[in-house]
């Protein structure tokens, strides 16, 4: 005997409210689990995704747009810019470097991305096989698009116009893999890198219109010459030179120059604020559910102290004290709310765990990180029990035993 | 072992109502006692004053020379535990717990050790062997009834108090039940203190207190 199988043989013998109480407690804790665990992720992808971008330059459009497409790589693009505007910008005092990118392409769903070898060091990316592109039509692929489309190191594949899959194929040029990404977490994990001229000459099937009096030496892309001044590429990932970039940078893009820049840090943080409503909601929800919960599980306490009067009273005249009656009714609103939300922030996993299942592909996600938050969930949840047993607690080391024995 | 002194009780705390004035007593360790009288005039409320189930009196109670009316709360509630067995006249049995639970509550509750084997060995006296794992529900009457006094008798109290045991039950019960409580009384040579209104239970005890209603 001891006060836990005491609390334990009550609970048992009501198995059904105290199965309803835990189960209705748990579900609100299972979607406060959730949005815990997809915003931390969430934020924590996009922040790994956005490390060392301070700036997008991009065309004219919504900044928004911009972030997501050339940091994200989930929206269109907003259009190209110039590649001699791009170059006297890439020279600026104030930019450290600049990344150039070409999107357009795609291969079955993963995007094609002309850059500079700059990018994938940008992301701390490490070969697992083969070797870095050198050469045009040379593609180093990443981890995911390595295992859902089993291309390996030495396969040529046509790409498809667009970034969709019902894209026209470019029948005429095919892409041949150089090398295979570690999984690094990231984006790029989906991408398929190539340097810029591949894109270019995927497109350029007609003439390049060589002007004679252009013959400029590339800052962006090391070892061309441009010599067409026509040339675009998508957009330009920039790295401040110091601080005061931040402050004069966006603006002197913004109006005098024809591109926009984009800020990922403000992009994302109005993305969240944007989000956040929809989360609220949910939140909300999770909140009406827990405290509906509280409730049905206080009404149970009470409800049982009528049933469990004769009890209380035969327990006292054993030579229990009123405390020991507080620590029983309490010790059982706490069991029931604490296992409740353990139960919660392991369906909340679990949930997550089938949503990635579900998605099949890399979603960034996991379903085995823990939180410091589900600790205070699991803390709250115990508070909760012992603010729902309070007032039983109060009323059973009030109880009159000598009243009740007598039965008056 | 026991002695009551000048003890008067009053139910509420206006004046005008209906102060009890129980007669002086004392009984030896071993000696058994019939606390007789109607219903109503205050026998219940005596075993619960006694017990410390019930306070503010006026009054000495003494149990084995220790003043209960002085101990703290605390205090009283261990010694009731460990000196007293309480039979109720209903039988109130933690219906949650299976009888030989029932049987190891009274330690857990008293802050002693929990002898199985003192239960098993009062379950097999009062024939209760096979019904060590039974829930409270699966019982009778008259099984309930023996359980609650192997309960009891589990912290071998130096006081045993039985709150009317007898009065629900026909002529043969009677007997048994009264026989059962004097030998188990006997046996750890407990006071057993009986309070009836049942005039059957009259030739059974030498010792006898009237409670005269007011």
């Amino acid at each position: 005997m001891s006060i836990f199988y005491l609390v334990w043989s009550y609970l048992k013998a009501k198995l059904i409210h105290t199965v309803l109480n835990i189960f209705l407690l748990s579900l609100g804790v299972a979607v406060i689990t959730l949005i815990i665990l997809s915003t931390h992720q969430l934020q924590e992808r996009i922040e790994s995704n956005a490390k060392g971008i301070d700036l997008v330059v991009g065309a004219k459009g919504s900044p928004l747009q911009l972030i997501l497409c050339s940091i994200f790589h989930i929206d269109f693009p907003t259009g190209n810019i110039n590649l001699v505007e791009a170059e006297k910008l890439a020279g600026h005092r104030l930019v450290k470097s600049a990344i150039p990118l070409a999107l357009g392409d795609s291969y079955s769903n993963f995007r094609i991305v002309g850059t500079t070898l700059l990018y994938p060091q940008l992301y701390k990316a490490e070969l697992l096989s083969g070797e870095w592109w050198n050469a045009d039509l040379e593609v180093v692929i990443g981890s995911t698009v390595a295992t859902t489309t089993q291309l390996k190191v030495g396969d040529t594949f046509e790409s498809a116009h667009g970034l969709t899959k019902d894209g026209h194929a470019h029948e005429e040029s095919r892409y041949v893999v150089r090398g295979i990404m570690k999984s690094s977490g990231t984006v790029i994990d989906n991408l398929i890198l190539t340097n810029i001229q591949s894109v270019w000459s995927v497109h350029n099937s007609e003439e390049k219109k060589i002007d004679l009096s252009l013959s400029l030496e590339s800052k962006l892309i090391k070892g061309y010459t441009i010599t067409d001044s026509t040339q675009e590429i998508t957009s330009l990932l920039v790295k401040y030179k110091n601080p005061i970039a931040a402050i004069q940078l966006p603006r002197m893009i913004n109006t005098q120059t024809k591109f926009q820049a984009a800020s990922p840090a403000f992009e994302t943080t109005r993305l969240f604020s944007l989000l956040g409503s929809g989360i609220d909601a949910l939140m909300g929800l999770a909140y009406l559910l827990v405290f509906i919960s509280s409730i049905s599980i206080f009404i149970a306490l009470y409800n049982s102290l009528k049933e469990r009067k004769y009890d209380l009273a035969i327990m006292r005249s054993m030579g229990a004290s009123r405390f020991k009656l507080v620590q029983t009714i309490m010790l059982e609103g706490v069991t029931l709310t604490a296992v409740g939300a353990s139960l919660g922030i392991l369906i909340g996993h679990l949930l997550v765990y089938l949503f990635i299942q579900s998605i099949g592909q890399e979603t960034g996600l996991t379903a085995s990180a823990f939180y410091l938050e589900e600790v205070y969930v699991l803390i709250g949840g115990i508070t909760l029990g012992l603010l729902c047993s309070a007032i039983p607690a109060s009323q059973a080391y009030k109880t009159d035993i000598h009243k009740v024995l007598a039965g008056n | 072992m026991i002695s009551v002194q000048n003890l008067t009780y009053r139910y509420s705390q206006a004046n005008d109502s209906k102060e009890i004035r129980f007669p002086d007593f004392s009984l030896q360790a071993g000696q058994h006692c019939l606390l007789l009288g109607e219903s109503g005039c205050g026998k219940t409320t005596l075993l619960h004053l006694i017990g410390g189930l019930l306070r503010s009196q006026k009054g000495n109670i003494k149990i084995s020379d220790i003043d209960m009316t002085i101990l703290p709360n605390w205090q009283l509630d261990r010694f009731r535990g460990s000196k007293m067995g309480y039979i109720f006249q209903r039988n109130h049995l933690l219906t949650s717990l299976t009888v030989k639970q029932n049987l190891l509550a009274a330690p857990f509750f008293a802050g002693k050790k929990e002898e199985e084997g003192r239960a098993e060995e009062l379950l097999s006296e009062l024939g209760l062997s096979d019904k060590s794992n039974s829930k409270i529900a699966a019982l009778s009457y008259g099984q309930a009834q023996r359980v609650s006094i192997a309960r009891a008798l589990m912290n071998k109290p130096a006081l045993l108090i039985a709150d009317e045991p007898t009065s629900a039950l026909d002529d043969k019960n009677c007997e048994r039940v009264i026989n059962l409580l004097l030998k188990m009384a006997n046996q750890s040579w407990a006071t057993l203190l009986v309070a009836t209104h049942d005039q059957r239970l009259k030739d059974r005890f030498d010792k006898q207190i009237e409670l005269k209603s007011t």
